[in-house]
């Protein structure tokens, strides 16, 4: 960067901290952040929390409120075992996607810390939040607090007037499907949470204000007549097929209570919030990665930074991008934040000092001068799956290493598909994009029919992908609580989507009929 | 921006969380808590602790993906020596080596850990057990008299003196009585001293007024017996708070692991149940052949020693015990023996004689439990004699001895046997057998 002014103190000295020098932190940061990165952020609320506040913040999915489900118990019981027996740290932060954007710090760290954590999450994630396009078609920032919040009370009220039990167990059903309550593809309507809040009530009221019991007692149409286009547009009423199962459930399931399609609403609303985070965790931890590093180096080249303050930034820094190698015992798979910063770090070398390879792979970005310009327009445009297929050089895959293994379960052995070689390149950029495209990575479950002449059978189908089937046990469950829903029959088929045979069935009865 | 310092929130925003939790899993922790309970040791079997709970009882399932089949592909980092084409031996667990499909924590979902807090564990533990009446009743007799401050008194121990109030009852009184402060009379000294030797009339005057206000320090004391104070005490009955529990047990060669096992469990049970009616519990272990030793716990659960079977010398030891330093006043006695049944057959009136003399008066409560091998073992139709300690024992019980008895012979049976010495029931005799 430019010509570096000094400063004449740097901004603390020693480990402890005071909400001055957070103060401080931020206003330094800021100025890189906003001057010289050019990031554009929602406004910061930086909240300072312990450690049973971060462990609670854990197990409510980070969030600041939440509804009570036992399951959330269950979560905080386990993080609070592993983190008493030494198992594992807490998060040094955790940062929600909302405007004002709200960071949690802990109070133990040092004031290094609270200042990496400041210039990562305060800036990195929040950046990455209100620029990218999935989160800003998908997620409504303004909304969502109080969205929280109504859904919270809603539930409440719906524990006082139908009972603790009957909404837990609601609950749970919905909580199976949850990751079956997403729209995968955006449909025209932005979702504006505090309308929905207001729909939600108008929906109750409307429906209240027409009651009238008369509508019962006259006859319908006659069933018998039997139109060989109805089956066609039957399905196409029923929206059919449906890969948001929840959706089609609050919609269309015959028993369920209008409070019970609400909460089944509540639910898929808030997976929906979090789908877009599973898409993008490489390149938003990368962001926020890349932010915090440039970002400390500003600050120790200016003297903002004591040396010791620097060392010990790299020293945690170091561990966060750390990938061990296959073999070795720590390894649990690619590291998004290793992966991240080094693409990010990747595309400002590109862009400033390209090599021919570079400029054969990247022609629009090699030597392009300004990489932060680049590297916005790449944190706003893009999601995992389509940054690694644009953006993973040659040069990563061979300093990562990267080799694709094919296990195919009728050969005897795996066998080494590709390695990093000139021949190899592409096909691993395309092998990892995929492990990183939800369309691959997570089972393709569809309802596709419902039986509505005969005995109201709800048809599913997963269509398994490479023939992996679904883990049995879960898969059995989680059927179970969708027939408890849908209340009458459930039929799940597996089925090869390259030959259309059927791999596997279930079948699965309500256990209760209310 | 804005900071806001949330650390003085009120924690425990997931405690209602946990409720739920606990609620839901409650037979599988309590299954866990009586599980993990054989495993401590006595003293510290109700602190709080982690428990391990099968994980599928409280599952959340959702749809995966298989571990096994299909056609998949891993991307790893750190290639060394493979190139394409190359073939690799599956590994043995699906994935294991691949990396990619295994738990990405490490722990697994098999086993999942719980921290119960003390009170949690232990209301688990006891739940649905009560103090039966016969304990309550005689709990309510003993009592021990501690003294309590209740103001003051005009007699009592110069050790009981009252100073402050004493000085003060004497102050007011000298103030009363107009007694001459002592520097009153020293400055009236000193003017003495001082005074021009020529002044005859304001001599006479001084030596006067000195001599009147001698006069009337000496008739009014500094502290008169009326002032005196002393603090009272009175004597208030309280029930005694401590106890002492005796765990008596046979150790000769014929007690096999099982069967100390078995009195270890029940041993916890007495334990955790007294230490929840009185503040300090005292455990005095006992163990005995032909002799008998007081011990530490370790030694008494897992030191063997060899030797005959004279159960009269354990109640002597307790007997000592006793008079030495569990005055049966001022402390709760809880006992409870286990052995195999064994005794030597000359020995078992001088047991019977000790018991019903000596230990069973001093006692709140004494329970004989006869722990037996695996009676799965037996075939159904065979009937065992009963052991010479257990016919005397039913003999006192038979002249109405509070005693109670009990044979265990698994494992599973502690527990039971257990709430059944302290279900609700009325009156002595309904504890023995």
């Amino acid at each position: 960067m430019s010509a570096t002014l000094r400063a004449e103190r740097p901004l603390f000295e020693k480990a402890d901290w005071q909400f001055s020098t957070i103060q401080r932190c931020h206003d330094e940061i800021e100025k890189i952040a906003v001057e010289e990165m050019g990031l554009s952020v929602y406004p910061n609320q930086i909240e300072v929390i312990g450690t049973e506040q971060m462990l609670d913040a854990y197990s409510s999915i980070g969030m600041p409120l939440f509804y009570k489900h036992w399951s959330f118990g269950k979560q905080f019981a386990r993080n609070e075992a592993l983190y008493r027996a030494g198992m594992q740290g807490l998060a040094y932060e955790i940062v929600i996607n909302s405007n004002p954007c709200i960071s949690y710090i802990m109070e133990e760290n040092t004031a290094t810390m609270q200042a990496l954590v400041i210039a990562h999450a305060a800036f990195g994630h929040n950046h990455f939040f209100k620029n990218n396009y999935l989160f800003k078609q998908w997620t409504d920032a303004d909304g969502i607090l109080d969205y929280l919040e109504f859904a919270r009370d809603y539930i409440i009220s719906c524990e006082e007037r139908y009972g603790e039990a009957a909404v837990e167990q609601l609950l749970d059903s919905a909580h199976a499907l949850m990751n079956q309550g997403v729209h995968k593809y955006p449909r025209a309507r932005a979702t504006d949470l505090r309308t929905e809040e207001k729909r939600e009530r108008g929906r109750r009221e409307h429906d209240e204000r027409v009651f009238n019991d008369l509508w019962r007692t006259v006859p319908g149409k006659d069933p018998a007549r039997h139109d060989p286009t109805a089956e066609e547009r039957r399905r196409a009423l029923l929206q059919l097929p449906q890969e948001n199962i929840l959706y089609f459930l609050e919609k269309t399931a015959p028993r369920l209570q209008p409070w019970q399609r609400e909460i089944l609403r509540i639910v898929r609303i808030i997976a929906q919030y979090f789908y877009p985070q599973s898409q993008t965790k490489v390149m938003n931890e990368g962001c926020a990665t890349f932010v915090h590093y440039k970002i400390m180096h500003r600050l120790h080249e200016k003297g903002l930074l004591t040396d010791g303050a620097m060392v010990e930034f790299l020293h945690s820094h170091t561990n966060v991008v750390f990938q061990p190698d296959f073999d070795d015992r720590r390894y649990s798979g690619l590291n998004p934040y290793a992966l991240g910063f080094a693409m990010m770090q990747d595309i400002e070398r590109i862009c400033e000092n390209p090599t021919d390879e570079d400029r054969t792979w990247f022609p629009d970005i090699a030597g392009h001068g300004d990489p932060m310009a680049v590297l916005r327009d790449v944190w706003a445009n893009y999601r995992d799956e389509s940054f690694i297929l644009q953006f993973l050089s040659p040069r990563l895959i061979r300093q990562f290493a990267l080799f694709h293994v094919v296990d195919d379960a009728a050969d005897p052995t795996m066998r080494v598909n590709s390695i990093h070689d000139e021949r190899g390149y592409r096909k691993i950029r395309q092998a990892l994009a995929r492990h990183y495209d939800i369309s691959w990575t997570s089972p393709d479950i569809q309802v596709v029919d419902v039986d509505l002449a005969g005995d109201r059978r709800l048809i599913v189908h997963h269509r398994a992908l490479n023939q992996v089937l679904l883990e049995e046990k879960g898969a059995r469950m989680v059927l179970q609580h969708l027939a408890d829903l849908w209340g009458y029959d459930v039929q799940m088929k597996e089925i090869d989507p390259t030959s259309d045979a059927v791999l596997k069935e279930y079948n699965a009865k309500p256990r209760s009929t209310p | 921006m804005h900071i806001v310092d949330r650390r003085l929130n009120p924690s425990g925003k997931s405690l209602a969380n946990r409720q739920r939790f606990m609620r839901r899993a409650k037979s599988m922790i309590r299954k866990a808590v009586h599980e993990n309970a054989g495993a401590r040791s006595i003293k510290d079997a109700d602190e709080g602790g982690e428990v391990l709970l099968p994980a599928q009882g409280v599952q959340e399932p959702s749809f995966q993906r298989g571990a096994s089949g299909g056609i998949r592909d891993h991307l790893l980092p750190g290639n060394k020596e493979y190139v394409t084409g190359d073939t690799i031996p599956r590994p043995q667990q699906g994935g294991g080596g691949g990396g990619s499909e295994g738990s990405p924590d490490g722990e697994g979902e098999d086993v999942f850990r719980f921290a119960l807090s003390r009170d949690e564990f232990v209301d688990l533990f006891l739940e649905d057990l009560e103090l039966p009446d016969l304990l309550k009743r005689r709990v309510a007799q003993t009592e021990v008299v501690s003294y309590s401050r209740a103001g003051y008194s005009v007699s009592g121990s110069p050790a009981n003196l009252a100073l402050t109030r004493t000085v003060r009852n004497s102050l007011s009184r000298r103030i009363a009585l107009r007694r001459p402060k002592a520097e009153e009379l020293a400055a009236l000294r000193a003017e003495l001293a001082d005074l021009d030797p020529a002044d005859d009339t304001r001599r006479v005057e001084l030596e006067a007024e000195l001599l009147r206000k001698e006069r009337r320090t000496g008739l009014i004391p500094y502290i008169d017996p009326l002032d005196v104070r002393y603090k009272r005490f009175d004597p208030m009955p309280k029930p005694a708070a401590q106890a002492v529990m005796f765990c008596l047990m046979d150790v000769s060669g014929s007690m096999t692991e099982h069967m100390k096992d078995l009195a270890k469990r029940f041993y916890i049970l007495l334990y955790l149940f007294l230490k929840r009616r009185y503040k300090n519990v005292e455990v005095v272990f006992i163990r005995h052949t032909h002799t008998a030793a007081e011990v530490d716990e370790d030694a008494f659960f897992n030191s063997p020693e060899t030797g005959g079977t004279v159960v009269s010398t354990a109640l002597e030891e307790m007997r000592r015990i006793i008079a030495d330093r569990f005055d049966p006043d001022g402390w709760n006695i809880y006992a409870a023996q286990a052995s195999d049944g064994d005794n030597t057959a000359s020995d078992n009136e001088r047991t019977a004689e000790l018991l019903t003399q000596h230990i069973l008066p001093a006692s709140q409560y004494y329970a004989y439990l006869e722990v037996g091998r695996d009676m799965d073992h037996f075939p159904t139709g065979f009937i065992r004699r009963d052991s010479d300690l257990w016919q005397t024992y039913a003999a006192l019980v038979a002249k109405g001895a509070p005693l109670a008895m009990r044979k265990v012979g698994h494992r599973r049976d502690i527990y039971p046997v257990f709430r059944e010495l302290f279900a609700r029931k009325t009156g002595a005799e309904a504890a023995i057998a």
